[in-house]
């Protein structure tokens, strides 16, 4: 009865549009702002869908909706920095796949996976109950798999949600990606050097290029056009690059170029890590990966993310899924356990990808004026046994239901007549 | 207790309880065996490590039988449990380790493990676990694909994991014999291979073997799956029945033994519940057709594994007495992964079927403890109470149930063989790692003593700058 009636109030606040922001409160929680230390009983104000205050002995707005944090903790929303999220419904359903674009040379700078965002996937209430609130949405597959975008796991419309699209431009360098390049490592550069070398030829004069009167190029005229941010150091290449070695080519490739890069994965990272710190290029790092899966991660151990920052790299921690993004507080809890410090495992899912993808000045920290990401946990947010009591999205307090919650309701009495025909 | 297992095993035809004896030299003559019980032909050779006797004290002892005993001690002699308490009597020579603000559990078991079979590095050389070359290879048995220097072992060891089970893939409807091994370090499979063991048969649901066969002949529907478990059981029970007549030699038809035949041999194993039924299966009502298939038949089912909908046959799950080796949180990747929940183990636990938090997995497999505490975890959100107890025994003794081994391993109590990890932490907290990992009481795994952290040939000199270390 108490499960029917929840389960149907969940769906009437799924189908409904998420409710105005109104002024919240929240208070008592030990409140981890990142931007500063803990501050014990605390109190959070998030106003207009923005954060307003934020401290110990705040007065609250008149009118506004209390939450009571007492004995709670309290940080921004965390960011998952790696996912198809909203790209893809059940995996082995093609027709619901929309994050690799079928290109016969393997580069799909062009490639924007924003028009193909479903604000409605089912994948996104799962992830935002666990706690992350933002995510960067992003292509995979090829040399150059296109553009991604970052956006709030809050909304109906993209053209609502969109923190930027597109955010970065993301490609690969791993040995799954050899056929790009002829089948070799050498080939792959080779191949990456020829297109990044077409594209500032083509945008010298661009005209010429309408008017036939150039040589041909080895991309599309989209891709060519789409790779200017990039070459400008406006937009940052996202480079999927496993081996110490392919980092380090990586690397040099970028200082060739003045191009800004992130590398994503890294799981040799450890073994090149003053290279990265030195250059400042950030890497997104999966924690739980620690076995010699192929033979360009033969250096792989649980311990990267904390000595990639022992060395001083910034990093990102990911969880490089989709269906279990919500999974990003385990990352990075182990990676606590395999030596970050505690506050860095914190800033590595809220702050540094926020920093990495250029939108700290609105996100990752809970300071005044940033975006109201919000959530409240029971306890330390970084533990399997915390759960999640509260996901504040742009100042709006999102349903805690998903259809997992809401089929494990159905289920919980296994009468059919019970179940199948739920009151209204 | 050993020595009731070496008389099965021995009744069995296998040569697990004379191992340490020298071997001779010549070629041996062929087994002995009977038509109807085919000797072991790949016998265990596994030999516990030399070890002391041992106390554990100071730490949390989680016995996995309903106690957890704050500042409790473990002796551990000879290889098995001796006692556990508040305090024991331990023997003077006995080792005394410390685990003073530590937890200490029984050994972790995986029912779903593919390690060996599919091992690190994950080459097209390395791909062992599937014969997909027809939809019923019940003649195979996984251990002859297993590589003991797969480097996820250790990694699992390092986890503490102490037993798992190797299954073939679930391309097939029948995939194979899995291998229950003890996690050591070896040079031979035979040399990890769980003494006295039973046998488990991969069967699998589903879109896998659809999709496989779907253009190779079939069968391309889940009905044609059904068609298929049931046309070989039909053979199989008529094998069996041959065998039989053959070996109490009565008379009739059933006079002369059939030429052995291994796809019937290990069907027939499973119908003389001998072996035991790994059945791979998402859907609710898929695995609903396979008790029913189970009931025809007159087997047993002892697992469904992955049963990301077992939440919603739970009742028919705990009527039938069929463990659930299942994810916390996997789903998504396929149509019939999802409608998962993430209180499906805490669910079907409720309804009194034995749950187990299983890996499929060689990062997984490391971390069974915490997918038992996310488990743990959306069992309470959903009302459900889950005991720490609980949630140890899904990594533990329910495992060690599915697998047959439930008499020798799964919790702490004397005379069971003493497989135990001393963990950092509570091992339900994201922070834990297993610092001391004990095999039949020999310490096969210490994180603060180099010298006892196994590495496999695969990862010696990887690096140059390593191989003076190695």
């Amino acid at each position: 009865m108490t499960n029917r009636f929840l389960a149907a109030a969940a769906a009437a606040a799924l189908a409904a549009a998420p409710a105005a922001a109104q002024t919240i409160a929240i208070t008592g929680g030990t409140v981890h702002p990142i931007s500063g230390p803990p501050i014990a009983n605390g109190t959070v104000i998030i106003t207009n869908g923005r954060i307003a205050a934020v401290g110990a002995g705040i007065a609250i707005p008149a009118g506004a909706r209390r939450i009571d944090a007492t004995g709670k903790v309290v940080t921004p929303g965390l960011i998952e920095s790696s996912t198809n999220m909203a790209l893809v419904e059940v995996e082995s359903v093609g027709t619901t796949n929309d994050f690799r674009i079928q290109d016969e040379d393997q580069v799909a700078a062009a490639f924007n996976v924003a028009d193909g965002i479903n604000p409605r996937s089912m994948v996104i209430p799962v992830t935002r109950i666990a706690g992350v609130t933002t995510v960067i949405s992003r292509p995979a597959g090829g040399l150059i798999s296109g553009q991604g975008l970052a956006f709030d796991l809050l909304g109906d419309n993209i053209g609502e949600m969109s923190i930027r699209s597109p955010i970065a431009m993301f490609g690969s360098v791993s040995e799954n990606e050899h056929g790009a390049g002829g089948g070799t490592r050498g080939g792959l550069f080779m191949r990456l050097r020829e297109v990044l070398e077409d594209a500032r030829v083509w945008n010298r004069n661009p005209q010429a290029f309408e008017r036939g009167e150039t040589r041909e190029f080895s991309v599309s005229r989209l891709d060519l056009a789409a790779l200017q941010p990039v070459l400008r150091g406006d937009m940052p290449l996202v480079v999927e690059a496993h081996r110490a070695s392919d980092i380090q080519t990586v690397l040099r490739l970028a200082d060739e170029y003045g191009l800004k890069v992130i590398i994503a994965g890294g799981t040799e990272g450890w073994m090149v890590a003053d290279d990265l710190a030195r250059a400042r290029v950030p890497v997104l790092v999966k924690v739980l990966r620690n076995l010699p899966e192929s033979f360009e991660s033969l250096g792989a151990r649980y311990d990267n993310a904390a000595l990639l920052r022992r060395a001083g790299v910034q990093l990102a921690i990911t969880t490089g899924e989709t269906y279990k993004a919500f999974n990003i507080r385990q990352e990075a809890g182990n990676a606590v356990a395999y030596g970050l410090p505690y506050e860095e495992a914190l800033r590595a899912v809220t702050l540094y990808p926020a920093q990495i993808y250029g939108m700290a000045d609105r996100y990752g920290t809970l300071e005044p004026g940033k975006v109201g990401n919000v959530v409240v946990w029971s306890g330390d947010p970084l533990e399997l046994l915390t759960s999640v009591e509260h996901v504040i999205i742009r100042g709006v307090e999102v349903p805690m239901v998903s259809r997992e919650t809401m089929l494990r309701d159905r289920y919980m009495n296994l009468d059919e007549n019970a179940r199948s025909y739920p009151r209204p | 207790m050993k020595r009731a297992l070496c008389a099965l095993a021995l009744a069995a035809g296998t040569a697990a309880c004379s191992q340490g004896q020298a071997r001779p030299a010549a070629t041996p003559a062929p087994q002995q065996q009977s038509a109807s019980r085919p000797a072991d032909p790949f016998p265990s050779t596994y030999r516990p490590l030399p070890s002391q006797p041992t106390l554990i004290r100071g730490g949390t002892v989680m016995t996995a039988t309903g106690q957890i005993i704050p500042n409790g001690q473990v002796l551990m002699v000879d290889g098995r449990i001796s006692a556990v308490g508040a305090t024991v009597q331990a023997p003077a020579n006995a080792v005394v380790v410390d685990a003073t603000g530590k937890w200490v559990t029984p050994g972790v078991i995986d029912t779903h493990s593919h390690l060996g079979a599919y091992a690190s590095p994950g080459v097209q050389a390395h791909s062992d676990g599937n014969e997909a070359t027809s939809p019923n290879t019940a003649e195979v048995w996984v251990e002859h694909s297993v590589w003991p220097q797969d480097p996820g072992f250790v990694r699992a060891l390092e986890g503490g994991v102490t037993s798992l089970q190797i299954l073939p893939g679930s391309a097939n409807l029948f995939g194979g014999r899995s291998v229950t091994l003890k996690n050591v370090p070896a040079r031979t499979v035979q040399q990890m291979k769980f003494p006295g063991a039973p046998y488990g048969l991969k069967m699998a649901c589903g879109e896998n073997p659809k999709r496989v066969y779907g253009e190779r002949g079939g069968p391309s529907t889940r009905m044609g799956n059904v068609a298929g478990y049931r046309s070989a059981w039909i053979r199989a029970a008529d094998y069996r029945r041959r065998m039989d007549a053959a070996a109490s030699g009565s008379g009739g038809s059933g006079g002369t033994a059939p030429t052995r035949d291994l796809e019937l041999e290990t069907l027939a194993g499973v119908l003389r519940g001998e072996i035991l039924v790994h059945n791979h299966c998402y859907r609710a009502d898929e695995m609903a057709q396979m008790i029913d298939i189970a009931r025809e038949f007159g087997y047993r089912i002892r697992s469904f594994h992955h049963g990301v909908e077992a939440y919603k046959i739970r009742d028919l799950m705990a009527r039938d007495s069929i463990s659930g080796s299942l994810w916390a949180d996997w789903w998504g990747f396929k149509m019939e992964a999802l409608d998962f929940t993430r209180a499906n183990i805490a669910m079907v636990h409720q309804a009194g079927a034995r749950a187990i938090v299983h890996s499929d997995d060689p990062t997984g497999i490391q971390k069974l403890n915490q997918e038992a505490a996310k488990a743990m975890q959306a069992g309470r959100e959903a009302g459900i109470e889950i005991t720490e107890n609980d949630a140890l025994r899904w990594i533990t003794a329910n495992a060690a149930w599915a697998l047959g081994i439930h008499e020798q391993v799964g919790t702490l109590e004397p005379g069971k063989q003493a497989d135990v990890v001393i963990w950092s932490h509570n091992p339900f907290s994201v922070y834990a790692r297993a610092d001391r990992v004990y095999i039949d009481g020999a310490l096969i795994f210490d994180r603060f003593d180099p010298s006892r952290q196994p590495r496999t040939d695969f990862e010696v000199g990887l690096f140059p700058g390593e191989a003076s270390n190695d």
